[in-house]
């Protein structure tokens, strides 16, 4: 690999790197046939961690950091005086296969700064995916950062390539956009990300590939004043209105370069990871909107408990939960057991009267549940309704930077 | 850390005891063998010694050289947990197995649904740390790329927990099917040409060519791609433990990294925002809003150098006629023939159309023809290209061209030629013989009238004693759009 591309690579891996998703999951399982290189095994792999503990699965980088857009937020914004470069189609393709071929990465996550026009750059990004498809038979994963302010015929054809398109809200409300992302508007961007949404569902009903692991988004946390509550409202809306398969948070960092609009100040990542769990509650533990809004204070969640046990202790008439008894729906609302925990619980009991032992055995936070469930040989007593319950429960303060 | 309590008591060994030699690693064959051989015989496990050949001097009388018991059936969770214990290095891996067969067939037949269990328990624990090592081992593994006479051939050294390396194989044989590639390991090798996979023994780390001209990059890709700010070595440690790093490239670079990310941090926050070098390139950021085409040219040209969204197709296939044309037709797509011309209605259903048209006083220079879908979708048969019906999707693909292309024609009435016409102009599934006549695109008709009436292609395709009434209603249909264009021109 020549000085010239590795210096592009330095420059666009960097200005790529605030995108937090690196998700290669949800493809539909696909082998390389004779002559081809790649695969997706449906739940993706994970090649290497760097020490901020993310994963690198795919090569994430932007065909060019040039951007005539202006948001305060973003590294490659036109007014930043940050060292630019631009890979031709031909270099991105050349690396993604080389890359593959060590087995170093098993994808590409391609997005671009927008040059000339969104539509001269969408047409680029499909380029790529279209070249490692055609001319290199590549069967791996392809995720594309669609731009919502192209013409809509581009965004039909990137979904014929790519196994993920997403599309970043970057700000929750049309307030911020205006004044961090003067270039951006909301109708735009929520309109590129219903025209996808009815795509996948089309193409899905008729056995056709589009966009098959389906569309993302990321949001920005601490860039402006919008609160926890209101940021999974907006999730919990896109979820159902546009079949989102995830919403990214990614907690604001600071970049070299900073716009003076911006606070500097370290990201707020506990802030960030308290947003997934919330989000994961609706996803997977059956809690609406109003149950996570009601774990918050004045609209944040508790930096101190998860937002499940914060649920749990402004709700404690609805336990202690019987392990042997209890229908899924609250098993799944006791702290501490996982929605794994909470299956092999329903398929055990079926067998066995479960003791307090067994459930040790299935979940790895016995010491949150214990308050909230009751098992063979175990009630909680007056602990459910202890006072000092919470403070007994908090984590202890945890550092998650480590210098 | 042992579980003594797994196990049933052991009795004084009698006569009925036995001991197993199996091969040493992940012997699945010769464990299979003997399960059904113990369990044709019904020996409880505390009468079996296993030996993995892991002690010296063992080998010598294998379970081949006892006559093959008829198979076992097991519960299927069971007979999937076996491949993924089997591969573990716990030297009691095969008693466990076989004390969990001997339960499950002694009354505990669900046994494998109560992972509360201590034998299930510890049983799953072995399975995920199976599940965690080939995960590792498919995402750790680096080849490196040599060249020999024969091409380009990769080289990779990787050191699994486990005896993993036949259980890991098939993932880099789906994955990399094209290449020529070997991978070495203690335990034993991998090689594939394009064709087989074979075994062999173990290899040595001194195997491994020296380097690769994309290790630097990679390198400097996984330095740029980290983020000071973040920095969170335990998150990185507990998903690649420190035992896997001396065989990845790039982890060279995670000392220095984590040295310099906390004055990388404090340096991107105390530095004041800068006045920005550049000048504010204003034209280039008002041009950008204004990308629409302007013309039904500029459009075209568009379209014209766009792939196909439907498979088949060798080019694009535009409207013809004059931009303010009172009446607009639209058909399905383009057919073989105006696929090879390049022109829309050249075929046998565009030359039923234009006689009808002309039967009916509807000048065709003076209108503007087009469909729905720009291009020929089809399915080849031998030499022929059979005509396939474009899907609602493939439909919905295509439709802004059509908005905009209406857009720019402006006509004053539009003909829907067929249902799928119809859905491109109203996104909707409508029957043509109730909507036959007169209609309104509800999204579309603030711009202009419609009128919906069969695809000439349905002519042709009905069998010939119903084609001529058929076709004078068709005649009949367009008698009253031409009537309709004359009331809209004037």
């Amino acid at each position: 690999m020549d000085e010239a591309l590795a210096k592009k690579l330095r420059i666009l891996a960097d200005a790529a790197k605030y995108d937090a998703s690196c998700s290669s999951s949800g493809a539909p399982k696909r082998k390389a046939g004779k002559d081809e290189l790649g695969s997706t095994t449906g739940s993706g792999i994970c090649h290497a961690y760097t020490p901020d503990g993310r994963c690198i699965s795919l090569l994430k980088i932007l065909l060019t950091n040039y951007c005539l857009f202006d948001c305060a937020y973003c590294i490659n914004r036109r007014s930043s005086n940050v060292q630019r470069a631009r890979f031709s189609v031909q270099e991105v393709v050349t690396l993604t296969v080389e890359f593959y071929k060590r087995n170093y990465i098993e994808g590409l996550f391609l997005s671009s700064g927008i040059i000339k026009s969104p539509d001269y750059t969408m047409e680029l990004l499909t380029r790529v995916a279209k070249s490692l498809r055609r001319d290199h038979g590549f069967r791996g994963y392809i995720h594309l950062k669609s731009i919502p302010e192209a013409s809509p015929w581009l965004i039909e054809e990137a979904g014929l390539y790519a196994d993920r398109l997403s599309i970043n809200v970057e700000l929750p409300t049309e307030a911020s956009l205006q004044t961090l992302a003067p270039e951006k508007d909301g109708a735009t961007i929520l309109n590129a990300m219903a025209q996808v949404a009815e795509r996948i569902v089309e193409a899905k009903a008729e056995r056709r590939r589009f966009s098959p692991a389906g569309q993302s988004t990321q949001v920005i946390v601490g860039a402006d004043a919008t609160t926890d509550e209101a940021l999974i409202r907006k999730s919990a809306h896109l979820y159902g209105s546009v079949g989102l398969k995830r919403v990214y948070y990614s907690a604001f960092s600071p970049i070299p370069e900073g716009s003076g609009i911006l606070p500097l100040k370290a990201p707020p990542l506990q802030r960030e990871h308290r947003l997934y769990q919330a989000d994961w509650l609706i996803r997977y533990y059956d809690f609406s909107a109003d149950d996570v809004a009601d774990a918050a204070d004045d609209g944040m969640f508790s930096l101190d408990i998860d937002p499940k046990l914060a649920w749990a202790l402004k709700n404690r008439h609805r336990f202690p939960v019987d392990v042997n008894t209890g229908d899924r729906e609250m098993l799944l609302r006791v702290p501490g057991l996982g929605a794994r925990a909470v299956d092999k619980i329903i398929k055990a009991r079926r067998h066995t009267r479960l003791r307090l032992d067994d459930v040790a055995r299935l979940s790895s936070a016995l010491k949150r549940a214990r308050p909230f469930l009751i098992a063979a040989d175990y009630t909680p007593g007056g602990l459910t309704d202890r006072l000092d319950l919470r403070s007994r429960l908090v984590e202890p303060a945890q550092q998650l930077s480590l210098f | 850390m042992d579980a003594p309590d797994l196990f049933p008591p052991p009795e004084a060994v009698e006569g009925g005891s036995r001991t197993i030699h199996l091969r040493p690693g992940a012997d699945l064959d010769g464990f299979r063998a003997a399960l059904r051989r113990l369990v044709a015989d019904d020996v409880p496990p505390d009468r079996v010694t296993w030996s993995a050949g892991d002690a010296p001097g063992l080998f010598g009388s294998s379970p081949g050289a006892e006559p093959d018991a008829p198979p076992v059936a097991l519960p299927k969770p069971v007979a999937g947990l076996i491949p993924m214990v089997v591969p573990h290095r716990d030297r009691e891996r095969y008693a466990l197995l076989h004390t969990l067969v001997w339960r499950v067939r002694h009354g505990e037949r669900h046994l494998t649904e109560v992972a509360s269990d201590p034998l299930v328990h510890r049983l799953g624990g072995m399975r995920k740390a199976i599940a965690r090592d080939l995960h590792k081992m498919h995402a750790f593994l680096r080849f490196r790329r040599i060249e020999t006479a024969a091409g380009e051939r990769f080289v990779a050294w990787f050191e699994p927990d486990n005896h993993i390396l036949e259980a890991a194989a098939p993932f880099f044989v789906d994955r990399f099917r094209s290449m020529d590639w070997t991978i070495l390991t203690p335990d034993g090798s991998a090689h594939w040409d394009r064709a087989t996979l074979a075994f062999g023994p173990p290899g040595d780390k001194a195997q491994l060519p020296e380097g690769d001209g994309f290790e630097a990059g990679w390198r400097d890709y996984y330095e740029s791609t980290f983020n000071p700010a973040r920095t969170n070595l335990k998150a990185m440690r507990a998903e690649m433990p420190k035992k896997y790093w001396h065989n990845m490239p790039e982890t060279a670079a995670i000392p220095g990294l984590v040295r310099a990310a906390a004055s990388r941090t404090t340096q991107m926050i105390e530095r004041a925002p800068q006045m920005t070098i550049k000048r504010d390139p204003a034209k280039a950021v008002a041009a950008m809003s204004d990308q629409a085409p302007k013309t039904l040219d500029a459009l075209n040209a568009i379209i014209k150098r766009s792939e196909p969204l439907v498979p088949g197709a060798t080019q694009a296939v535009l409207g013809e006629g004059r931009v303010g044309s009172t009446i607009a037709f639209v058909g399905e797509q383009p057919g073989d023939q105006e696929d090879r011309q390049g022109r829309p209605f050249v075929g046998p259903a565009g030359q039923l159309l234009s006689r009808a048209m002309a039967e009916a006083g509807i000048d065709r220079e003076a209108s503007y023809l087009t469909n729905a879908v720009k291009h020929f979708k089809f399915e080849e048969r031998g030499k022929r290209r059979i005509h396939q019906k474009p899907t609602a999707g493939e439909v919905s693909h295509y439709r802004w061209w059509l908005d905009r292309e209406l857009d720019f024609v402006a006509p004053k009435l539009v003909v829907a030629l067929g249902a799928t016409a119809v859905l491109a102009l109203t996104g909707k599934s409508i029957p043509i013989t109730r909507a036959r006549g007169p209609f309104r695109f509800e999204r579309l008709d603030d711009r202009f009238q419609g009128f919906i009436t069969v695809h000439p292609s349905y002519l042709l395709r009905l069998p010939d004693e119903a084609k001529e009434e058929a076709y004078a209603t068709f005649v009949g249909d367009l008698r009253r759009v031409a009537e309709l264009g004359r009331e809209l021109a004037g």
